[in-house]
């Protein structure tokens, strides 16, 4: 299979901070990896290097063989093939529901207005909120939007679906709604990096299981052997604490 | 709209107070007999040129003010050091000294330089406003930008927009909302700062006000016409802004 995410001696700084330490990490295409890790280990900043939302200092990466570099023009085309997902939303507050979803597509893909609302609804039926097309943003729970979010990257054909703690704004009762969501895509065969600490749900859908502490892949493996025989201590360590209640 | 009616009548009463020590001779902008109604008609001539002057002056500073922002916000040293340095200096000359150096001053440079543009007395003062008005409008855009929560931007990027496409249709719109009272402000600064233009001979309102003075001696009677023709421009200003904000939204919160 084809190699969606190739990072080799990826490292980073702010400012003294080391946050990446030297990651070295594929991801095939059509992969599910579930990163998790304590607060400050570099997870996100793992991620947004990905689609460049933070650039990196030492290393390569590659996504879907694209080097990525300081050319702005390869960057933005690179962009529009990752889709993601933040722990806020985001939505684009003074637009509509269809609006979010049809700018990337009419501006970028090019898409008519026309074309661009079809596939708007198509997805909003994905993600089980049709109805709220002509709503915006404030006017939905965080559930919905976080929805209308997931369809929002939809909307621009990603091959690569990365999820920065998408549920951890949410109120509890409405986590589930968006996993689902999430679940869906994932069986569809997206290849996904998802940043969580729902374990249940790293359970159903990892292919892989990353732990990562001060800036360092730690441990990685099958949900299976990851959940049951943690190789090493601090991953132990961290699995008790989260799966304790 | 009645707070503005009861401020007009305010200030009448409060003027109606002194008629009776003889200070006031109306007469010069009565309307009924034929010089009155002359002068009348030559003060509110005025309004023509200081609307027109305070117009195109804000919009070419808001234009202005725009280009000389977004440099600003770049991580580039060299874009923000045009930008800090532009501001630092703009912001730093009184309006009269400009409008002297705009008026007598540039189209000396321009002679030198060969170009024959000469400079009249409207746009000597609209380049003088507009440019001195640019810098605090640009730092309002600036604020009202940087305002603008950084994911905004992080999500424009992840659906592939670039710069341009993610400034006009994602951070504007909602930077705009946010400035507009701001911009509106410097709008009533500028038809305030507009009567500066008398000093270069431009026929608007104070100018105007200035040459009735001068042959009628009547300075306290068409003074106190002057402060009420810019009374009514600003409040009709002010009004306008308020209907605009409702329209776009700009008192309601967009964050959820």
């Amino acid at each position: 299979m084809n190699k969606a995410i190739e990072m080799k001696d990826v490292s980073k700084w702010f400012g003294d901070f080391k946050v990446l330490n030297k990651i070295n990490l594929e991801i095939k295409q059509g992969e599910k990896v579930v990163v998790c890790g304590p607060s400050g280990s570099g997870k996100s900043t793992l991620v947004r290097c990905i689609n460049r939302l933070e650039v990196h200092q030492a290393g390569v990466i590659k996504v879907i063989g694209n080097k990525l570099s300081n050319d702005k023009k390869t960057n933005y085309e690179i962009n529009s093939k990752i889709g993601m997902v933040f722990q806020q939303f985001n939505l684009f507050p003074h637009l509509s529901v269809l609006d979010n979803l049809t700018l990337g597509p009419t501006k970028v893909l090019g898409l008519s207005k026309n074309e661009a609302t079809k596939k708007a609804m198509k997805l909003l039926e994905r993600v089980k909120i049709p109805e709220q097309v002509n709503k915006k943003p404030h006017q939905l729970s965080g559930g919905q939007q976080q929805r209308v979010a997931i369809a929002r990257s939809l909307c621009m054909d990603p091959k690569i679906m990365l999820f920065d703690e998408p549920t951890s704004a949410l109120d509890p009762e409405m986590i589930s709604e968006v996993l689902d969501v999430i679940i869906d895509l994932a069986n569809d065969g997206m290849t996904m990096v998802v940043v969580t600490h729902e374990m249940g749900f790293a359970k159903k859908v990892a292919d892989r299981m990353i732990f990562m502490d001060e800036g360092q892949i730690v441990e990685q493996g099958r949900p299976v052997n990851f959940f049951t025989k943690p190789k090493t201590k601090r991953c132990k360590k961290f699995l008790n604490q989260i799966l304790q209640h | 709209m009645n707070k503005f009616v009861f401020i007009i009548l305010f200030f009448l009463v409060f003027l109606s107070g002194c008629s009776d020590s003889n200070i006031w001779g109306w007469y010069v902008i009565d309307p009924s007999t034929k010089s009155g109604w002359n002068n009348i008609q030559f003060l509110l001539g005025g309004f023509t040129s200081t609307i027109q002057l305070s117009i195109i002056a804000a919009i070419m500073s808001i234009a202005l003010g725009l280009i000389i922002a977004l440099p600003g916000m770049t991580d580039n040293y060299f874009l923000k050091s045009i930008n800090r340095v532009y501001v630092e200096f703009v912001r730093a000359i009184p309006l009269l000294p400009m409008l002297f150096w705009v008026f007598y001053g540039l189209p000396v440079i321009f002679k030198s330089l060969g170009i024959n543009i000469g400079i009249d007395a409207f746009w000597g003062a609209v380049l003088t406003l507009a440019i001195s008005d640019s810098a605090f409008t640009a730092e309002i855009f600036r604020g009202g930008i940087q305002s603008i929560h950084r994911g905004q931007t992080e999500a424009s990027q992840t659906i592939g927009l670039n710069y341009y496409q993610t400034m006009r249709y994602v951070v504007l719109p909602q930077a705009l909302r946010r400035i507009l009272p701001p911009l509106a402000n410097q709008f009533i600064y500028i038809v305030k700062m507009s009567a500066f233009a008398s000093v270069i001979g431009m026929q608007e309102l104070t100018r105007r006000a200035n040459e009735i003075v001068v042959t009628e001696y009547r300075p306290l009677e068409i003074y106190t016409l002057l402060i009420f023709e810019y009374l009514i421009l600003v409040l009709i200003i002010s009004f306008f802004v308020r209907w605009l904000e409702r329209k776009m939204g700009s008192n309601e919160s967009l964050n959820s």
